[in-house]
């Protein structure tokens, strides 16, 4: 099966949710939506489900329109951010709920119950209901809901949002291999680059109603088109500083000088934005090639084992990830490590001039 | 903070232990206390054991006006549960018309007992009285339309009354319980193709338990009490037919002066009501769990 939206915009009380997608997926392909809350992501799952009509454009289904069809008849399944179940029925019975309506002998529905079960743990879990499970067993439930009847489209609405982290990391894990196994249309909304990259597949970045960028995952990481797209696919943000090629020198910031080697060869004079990820800032120098960036400590936050270091640098302010636990006073000066070939360089109006090579990055992931 | 060292915190408690003592405490244990006795007059009582309590277990009328509550409640539960549910259902989702309903759903909630036994008093009266006045120029009834005349038009009158007043509140209830559903679970069931009886019932219904729960204690435990509105309608009557268990107890207590007998009966009163309470609270915490879809 194919699924397409032709030229979609949803329109709701004059504001702009959705504007211009096209979009193609094929079956067996894994899709994610990457974007910020409000990027629209839930708002085209939904026209993708049949839940809500497009103001307008098409949506096609092996090339039919369906873009009024109810979502009765579409074979769609769904996984919310909530954990989605039915209060009274026991696990069992919400797992069959789809099933229910498809006209199937019980001793198959039973079957096919019994298998879904197993594939998410839930084999011991049958007879409870749904307010005596864990947050995770209740998602569990919910998404065996949705694999259970075989969807040609399987859609999944930031599904991990809810769980603590510990389950997010389990079920993300389980459910790259769920995925791997179905022939259907899998779509997978998350805020996460990092959840993005685990799965995989193919990655759509919306920002404001609107599709910056679609490929493979991990070649949409390596050379983000726009800066706005490499802002969505970084966390912390990717940072960008100001920068000028004047007579083959570049400086960056506050004239810190770049020499322009490698994928930088060769730059046209004039102004740009000049980007790196967190990930690549160093708070000691890791060799010959750096470049030391200095500044004043804005605030140094510690996460779990990892210290966010955010530096003021001039009339710009940029953010440092480090492994391992680094206090900072605040405004205290720092000095920072940047070797030029992790650089993107943008033009003014944020499209991209240079990428670092795939391999360099790929190294880093 | 300074830890205290000895107990002096006890004495930010005694204001409140105080006022329930005299709010709740005392007086129950002066009903206790009459419940025992035969009272004279001032000064004058002789204790009589349980015998007050085995007169008033015995007691046909008490047994009548008991059999009437229950009949009275019961209705009331059945009409004013499932009508408050379609009304809560029926109610707009939002804008300025659901403002609306509420607030006009919450006026007769509004208004004191016995100014709505005054109300329908008058708007049923066969002389003046709108209702009355219409159902009479119909010519439906052998007997003309009048709620002293016949025990049935008194019921049908109280019942209007309980009804108006309370729906309201069950409805009040319902509609908060159905507002409080995430709409993602209306979607899941279009998903799953689900008719809107089945939304209804494993949907909206098992998500309402808690407000329903609530709903019916209140509602039971109000009409269990009920003696205002009968008060003023006919004072129990005609006959006995709208004698409730609170117009017998007031009118053994305060009517005939028996005080003992209206003790021992207010206390076995009091037991039914948390009884039942009891019952309803038990039924509805574990109806409907783990049901089968059909």
């Amino acid at each position: 099966m194919s699924l397409a939206l032709r030229n979609v915009d949803k329109i709701v009380g004059g504001e702009t949710h959705l504007k211009g997608i096209d979009l193609e997926f094929e079956t067996g392909s894994r899709n994610v939506f990457l974007g910020r809350t409000l990027a629209g992501k839930t708002s085209l799952l939904r026209i993708m489900a049949g839940l809500d009509r497009p103001s307008r454009g098409k949506v096609l289904m092996d090339g039919v329109d369906v873009t009024g069809v109810s979502v009765r008849k579409r074979g769609i399944a769904m996984v919310y951010q909530q954990f989605i179940n039915y209060p009274s029925l026991t696990v069992y019975n919400n797992i069959a709920s789809p099933l229910r309506r498809s006209g199937l002998k019980k001793r198959d529905i039973d079957r096919r119950v019994r298998e879904t079960a197993e594939i998410l743990h839930l084999e011991e879990l049958l007879d409870r209901l749904p307010a005596e499970l864990s947050g995770g067993q209740q998602q569990r439930t919910a998404i065996a809901r949705a694999l259970v009847k075989d969807a040609k489209l399987l859609l999944l609405d930031e599904p991990l949002v809810n769980l603590d982290y510990k389950l997010r990391e389990e079920l993300r894990v389980e459910l790259q291999d769920i995925f791997r196994k179905r022939s259907a249309i899998v779509v997978y909304t998350t805020t996460e680059p990092s959840e993005a990259l685990m799965l995989g597949g193919k990655v759509v970045v919306l920002d404001e109603g609107r599709v910056l960028q679609t490929g493979a995952t991990a070649a949409v990481y390596q050379r983000p088109e726009t800066l706005r797209a490499a802002e969505v696919f970084s966390d912390p943000p990717i940072n960008a500083l100001d920068s000028t090629v004047t007579d083959g020198r570049a400086a960056m910031g506050d004239n810190i000088p770049i020499p322009l080697t490698g994928h930088l060869a060769g730059l046209a004079d004039g102004a740009y934005r000049f980007a790196f990820r967190s990930n690549h800032l160093w708070l000691s120098s890791q060799g010959e090639g750096d470049v030391a960036i200095s500044g004043k400590v804005e605030l140094a936050e510690i996460n779990g084992s990892e210290t966010f270091v955010y530096v003021h640098h001039g009339k710009s302010a940029f953010v440092v990830q480090q492994e391992g636990v680094h206090p900072f006073a605040m405004g205290a000066p720092i000095s920072v490590f940047l070797n030029p070939k992790h650089l993107f360089v943008y033009d003014t109006a944020g499209r991209l001039v240079a990428a670092p090579p795939a391999a360099g990055v790929a190294e880093q992931q | 903070m300074e830890k205290w060292a000895d107990n002096k915190a006890w004495l930010l408690v005694l204001p409140v232990f105080v006022v329930v003592a005299f709010s709740a405490i005392i007086p129950l244990m002066t009903v206790v206390n009459y419940s025992l006795q035969d009272i004279f007059g001032p000064g004058n009582a002789v204790f009589v054991g349980t015998e007050w309590f085995k007169e008033m277990l015995t007691d046909k009328r008490l047994h009548d006006a008991l059999g009437r509550q229950f009949i009275f409640s019961g209705l009331v539960l059945l009409i004013e549960i499932p009508l408050g549910i379609l009304i809560a259902l029926a109610m707009p989702k939002k804008g300025w018309s659901a403002s609306a309903s509420l607030v006009t759903l919450a006026i007769p909630l509004l208004i004191p007992w016995n100014v709505i036994g005054t109300i329908w008093i008058i708007f049923t009266r066969p002389d003046i009285g709108l209702f009355g006045v219409g159902i009479n120029s119909l010519d439906l009834l052998d007997i003309p339309f009048d709620h002293t005349a016949r025990p049935a038009y008194a019921w049908v009158t109280l019942m209007a009354m309980e009804v108006w007043h309370w729906t309201p509140l069950v409805a009040l209830l319902c509609y908060a319980g159905l507002r409080a559903i995430p709409e993602a679970y209306y979607q899941a069931a279009k998903i799953d193709g689900a008719s809107s009886w089945a939304v209804f019932c494993y949907i909206q219904l098992p998500k309402m338990r808690g407000v329903l729960t609530i709903a019916v204690l209140l509602r039971w435990m109000d009409s269990f009490l009920i003696y205002a509105e009968p008060f003023a309608l006919t004072g129990g009557g005609p006959g006995n037919s709208t004698t409730f268990l609170s117009i017998y107890l007031v009118k053994l207590a305060t009517g005939q002066f028996d005080l003992g007998p209206a003790a021992a009966f207010s206390l076995i009163y009091f037991l039914i009501v948390l009884l039942f309470c009891f019952i309803f609270y038990q039924v509805l915490l574990n109806v409907g769990k783990g049901e089968k879809i059909s």
